[in-house]
């Protein structure tokens, strides 16, 4: 069973075609990334997919259920954590929280239980008192995460979790979620971090101008790549002495670091080939590592191809 | 089915919201309102007969009472509105499955017991400094909640559409400042000439306050099934405008 189901969403604000038509299904166990450029839609279709936003026409499901016309039951199977920050001037953390609950019907000692246990696993339990304005960035994510999850949504989207957000926190977010995905959670991630996205979804679409770019499972999409990198180490030296390289190698690399040529080679380019052109070029290898396409660079491919036309998934 | 939790909910964070800063949204319109008494009520008490054998302050309280119950219940709905659009808080609810009905509901029903608690604050202090009479105290909580729930609404209507502060300022000072000012607050329309005192009964506050009036003293300007008239026709409106922005999402949902 699907667990979010896009069929042909469009969203026009005036002229402005903000998504064109997009449908594709995120199977329910997911943990599933959606990219792109600013100005893609990815929060835009986030945002219809919550009912934060009116689709122009299309519709969309979550856990089989129209959300416009079952909105109640999507709701309830839906957590977002907002982009932005959001503060609220009157209440604190443990208030809101429990205010949350009393929208979804939600009360009790078990409710409490449950607020309690993800404050502590926030690590907000000491804040829990505190008002959301006196809160650094991070413990204001944190909050929003946690309001996203006290109706213990199958559905969590999180979009861009880790903007502006340190290393230790990125990295106590990132396990946070995979225990969630873990416990059965569908989890829906955009974020602006390729190399997030590589670690953590299985299934990765890419967005561009309103549309679907691509679609796959994130290591069908990396080998999909038609390149490999080949990183050959060097004398500083011979760098700084301006040595020019036949033509060959030259069509080849993509970017020069400090002791270090960066060649792209197609995988169907035999490496023996390059190897020679190196030996013949006598440039100095101290030492040579090959790695496959980072989801980084297939982003940068694909974003520069034309869109593809995705079918319905209904 | 109505959430009626997600509803209780709403309103409970609503009515704290107010209460947290009680000082700034209860105590200083009743301290507002009572000054109004003191200069209008106690300085020319002796110098006006507004109704055949009623002082001018026993005129004038129930009148202040209205308009701080009609400007608070207003306040409460559109402040809360537009703050948490420009806080961006709203989108907690918004994410929630709480229906249009349930959020009017929430909403109007906060408005209510904002404008009655300003509302009480001063009659309760009428009552100790001036000599009240209460014939009809029925009609007086019948008007006092029909009236705060249509401020409630129209407050909502205008948190809807405003976008920033200063459209809802424009509102509140060209729009609810004049209109509660001149629905016969201070003055019976009797009093007013023939033009004013038919415009008058284009301004459908004059009828909340009037029949208000009417339940302390059984007399007013206009039959009293009027004014009820009027009001309830004035909340349906107010209220079927709001649920059709909310149903369609103006200016909430994009």
């Amino acid at each position: 069973m699907s667990a979010v189901n896009f069929c042909d969403v469009r969203k026009h604000y005036g002229n402005l075609q903000a998504l064109k038509g997009v449908s594709f299904a995120v199977e329910e166990g997911a943990f599933f990334g959606l990219l792109g450029p600013n100005g893609a839609g990815k929060s835009t279709l986030i945002n219809a997919m919550s009912g934060l936003v009116v689709p122009t026409s299309g519709r969309i499901e979550v856990m089989g259920r129209d959300v416009i016309q079952d909105y109640r039951a999507t709701r309830r199977a839906l957590g977002l954590v907002p982009q932005e920050l959001i503060a609220d001037p009157f209440f604190n953390i443990r208030e809101l929280l429990l205010l949350q609950s009393g929208y979804f019907g939600l009360k009790g000692a078990v409710q409490r239980a449950w607020v309690d246990e993800l404050l502590e696993r926030l690590a907000l339990t000491e804040k829990a008192d505190c008002m959301t304005h006196q809160l650094s960035g991070g413990m204001k994510r944190r909050a929003l995460i946690a309001m996203a999850l006290v109706h213990q949504p199958r559905v969590l989207v999180l979009d861009e979790p880790t903007a502006g957000v340190d290393v230790d926190l990125r990295r106590t977010l990132w396990e946070f979620t995979r225990e969630l995905h873990k416990k059965g959670h569908t989890i829906i991630l955009t974020t602006h971090y390729l190399e997030e996205a590589e670690a953590l979804c299985d299934r990765v679409a890419i967005m561009q101008k309103g549309q679907i770019k691509a679609l796959d499972q994130t290591s069908a999409l990396l080998s999909k790549h038609a390149y490999r990198y080949l990183k050959v180490v060097v004398p500083k030296a011979f760098l700084q002495a301006g040595v020019a390289l036949p033509a060959a190698l030259s069509a080849l690399l993509v970017e020069t670091e400090a002791n270090a040529l960066i060649f792209r080679v197609e995988k169907s380019h035999s490496l023996n080939a390059v190897l020679g052109q190196l030996h013949q070029a006598q440039v100095p290898v101290e030492d040579i590592t090959s790695r496959d396409a980072t989801l980084e660079e297939v982003f940068i491919t694909l974003t520069a191809e034309p869109v593809i036309e995705e079918g319905c998934h209904a | 089915m109505l959430n009626w939790g997600g509803v209780w909910a709403l309103f409970v964070k609503e009515v704290r919201r107010f209460y947290s800063v009680a000082v700034q949204t209860i105590f200083a319109p009743v301290v507002a309102t009572l000054l109004y008494l003191l200069v209008f009520g106690q300085v020319i008490d002796s110098q006006l007969d507004v109704f055949s054998g009623l002082a001018y302050s026993q005129f004038l309280i129930p009148g202040l009472v209205m308009m701080a119950i009609l400007q608070n219940a207003f306040s409460n709905s559109s402040s809360s509105l537009i703050q948490s659009k420009m806080h961006g808080n709203l989108t907690f609810v918004l994410l929630s499955p709480i229906s249009p009905l349930e959020f009017y509901l929430a909403f109007t029903a906060a408005a209510v017991v904002r404008g009655l608690a300003v509302g009480l604050g001063i009659l309760i202090v009428g009552a100790v400094g001036f000599d009240l009479s209460w014939q009809a105290p029925q009609w007086i909580l019948l008007f006092a909640v029909l009236s705060a729930a249509m401020m409630g609404g129209l407050g909502m209507l205008a948190g809807i559409v405003s976008d920033k502060y200063d459209h809802l300022a424009a509102f509140q000072n060209f729009i609810i400042m004049p209109l509660t000012f001149l629905s016969g607050v201070f003055y019976s329309i009797k009093a007013l000439p023939d033009f004013w005192q038919q415009l008058s009964h284009f301004n459908p506050f004059f009828y909340m306050v009037d029949g208000f009036r009417y339940g302390f003293f059984e007399k007013s300007d206009v039959s009293i099934w009027l004014s009820l008239m009027v009001t309830l026709l004035f909340l349906v409106l107010v209220s079927v405008i709001n649920l059709i922005l909310l149903n369609k999402g103006v200016k909430i949902r994009e």
